[in-house]
């Protein structure tokens, strides 16, 4: 994000040269000129949910940072802090709809408001700056910000008032419900205050889960074709395929099982770690599976379904405590225990899968 | 959903609790409840350790040791020797994944 772009009140020439695209017109406050922006969703900001929903696309989509205007705002009416990534502020803008305020967007550098406030960019130092540059206190005669609730990580109320006179008023977690919050007289239930975690909103995150796994995949398929089809006179096609096509399916559903499955059945998966889920769910898999994708009977058959066993749901497991990653309620003393357990059973794994597979062709060569 | 349990680094003193309630405000998992104009904590094993309540506690009555709880994160924190980061966001950002 370009620092010139970001002063407010905006430049009447960088009004004139690029308005948004979600804005409509600007409206004069006595700190300058501010955009008035829509509350409706074009067919490019659906585009672009979907593509920051499945790509690093979300890396770089972001809003200039400053002040903008909403419906018909005057003096009184109040203030929404949003973070730029563009997700989070076309959210709080299509919950905006009917409402005359003022949004005061933060340079959190294109990232969602709870991350940023983890990170601190969506933090008291950046909102005081941001206060001050946008001459917030020219515009409005009140002094109240409503901040959203999930940037409370990274905002101290007490530093904001002290530093600008400004009073934080933590916001509902989910823009949806500012319209009932506002209703109320600025006032949150205990169910606006509690974040969820819905199937719909796990299987949103699951193509970011799904994806980087599977980028890794061509490379997985191409060990277990060339351990396959490896012979002492060489590197054969029809063992690599004979013998490999179970173990890629098995692959494949392994990230399936990890990255998708666990994730959805979260709730009813038993047991509470990631890693012992995403292991129930693979082994599941890989069992239901196994028993028509076997690799062909033979004298290493046991063990090649051994190896099966004991790889594929590890691998499901590894991949499913990613996810902690994306949920909304692990913590990392829970995720630090999980690995310390976990991480030495990953690597015992696959130095067991490599021996057994060493065995398994010393068999096959009959070199003993 | 529930996490492990007994595992948060959350503390909390009640000596320094003035009853203001902030805390309840800004915790996503409704950790704090106001019982006879104090704070108490009620479910810690909801705590996410996202450190709102702390920073947010202007009379310093609550620790936690807040962080990310993503295990590619901690991991990435391991074999760096650093401090657990998310790896989004960051000027030399490349990682497609990630959770933000």
């Amino acid at each position: 994000m370009n620092e010139a772009r970001i002063s407010a009140p905006v430049p009447l020439a960088f009004v004139k040269r690029m308005p948004p695209a979600f804005s409509r017109g600007t409206i004069d406050t006595p700190a300058g000129k501010v955009f008035r922006i829509t509350t409706a969703w074009s067919r490019e900001d659906r585009w672009g949910a979907f593509q920051s929903r499945v790509s690093a696309y979300r890396m770089t989509y972001a809003v200039a940072p400053g002040l903008y205007a909403v419906g018909d705002p005057g003096p009184g009416s109040p203030v929404f802090v949003s973070a730029n990534y563009k997700l989070s502020f076309d959210v709080l803008r299509r919950s905006l709809d009917g409402i005359d305020g003022w949004v005061l967007v933060l340079d959190t550098k294109g990232i969602n408001v709870w991350c940023a406030a983890g990170k601190g960019t969506f933090g008291t130092d950046e909102l005081v700056r941001r206060i001050r540059a946008s001459g917030l206190e020219q515009v409005v005669t009140h002094r109240r910000v409503i901040v959203p609730q999930l940037g409370a990580p990274g905002v101290s109320a007490a530093a904001v008032a002290r530093e600008t006179g400004f009073r934080v008023a933590y916001g509902p977690v989910e823009a949806r419900d500012l319209k009932a919050y506002l209703a109320a007289g600025g006032k949150a239930t205990p169910a606006m205050r509690t974040v969820r975690f819905t199937l719909a909103d796990r299987l949103v995150l699951t193509p970011m889960e799904v994806l980087p796994a599977a980028r890794k995949y061509p490379a997985f398929a191409a060990a277990v074709l060339l351990t396959m089809g490896l012979q002492p006179s060489g590197i054969l096609f029809r063992d690599a395929w004979q013998q490999g096509w179970p173990l890629l399916l098995q692959g494949s559903a392994a990230i399936v099982a990890g990255a998708l499955i666990t994730p959805a059945l979260l709730p009813w998966v038993p047991g509470r770690s990631f890693a012992a889920k995403g292991w129930l769910v693979g082994f599941v898999t890989t069992w239901l599976l196994a028993r028509f994708a076997a690799p062909p009977a033979g004298s290493t058959g046991v063990l090649a379904a051994a190896v099966t066993l004991l790889f594929f749901p590890l691998l499901s497991s590894y991949i499913a405590l990613q996810f902690t990653g994306s949920t909304t309620f692990t913590s990392m003393s829970g995720t630090k225990k999980e690995l310390r357990l976990f991480l030495p059973v990953y690597l015992a794994g696959a130095a067991a899968t490599v021996v057994l597979l060493a065995v398994i062709k010393v068999k096959e060569w009959q070199l003993l | 959903m529930r996490y492990l349990a007994g595992v948060t680094s959350l503390a909390y003193d009640q000596e320094k609790c003035t009853g203001c309630g902030r805390c309840t405000e800004v915790c996503p998992h409704g950790v704090f409840l106001l019982r006879d104009r104090k704070a108490a904590v009620g479910d810690r094993d909801r705590c996410m350790e996202c450190g709102a309540c702390a920073k947010n506690c202007a009379f310093g009555a609550i620790t936690v040791t807040a962080g990310v709880g993503c295990a590619s994160a901690i991991i990435t924190g391991m074999i760096t020797g650093g401090e657990p980061v998310c790896d989004c966001g960051g000027p030399t950002n490349a990682a497609p994944g990630g959770c933000c």
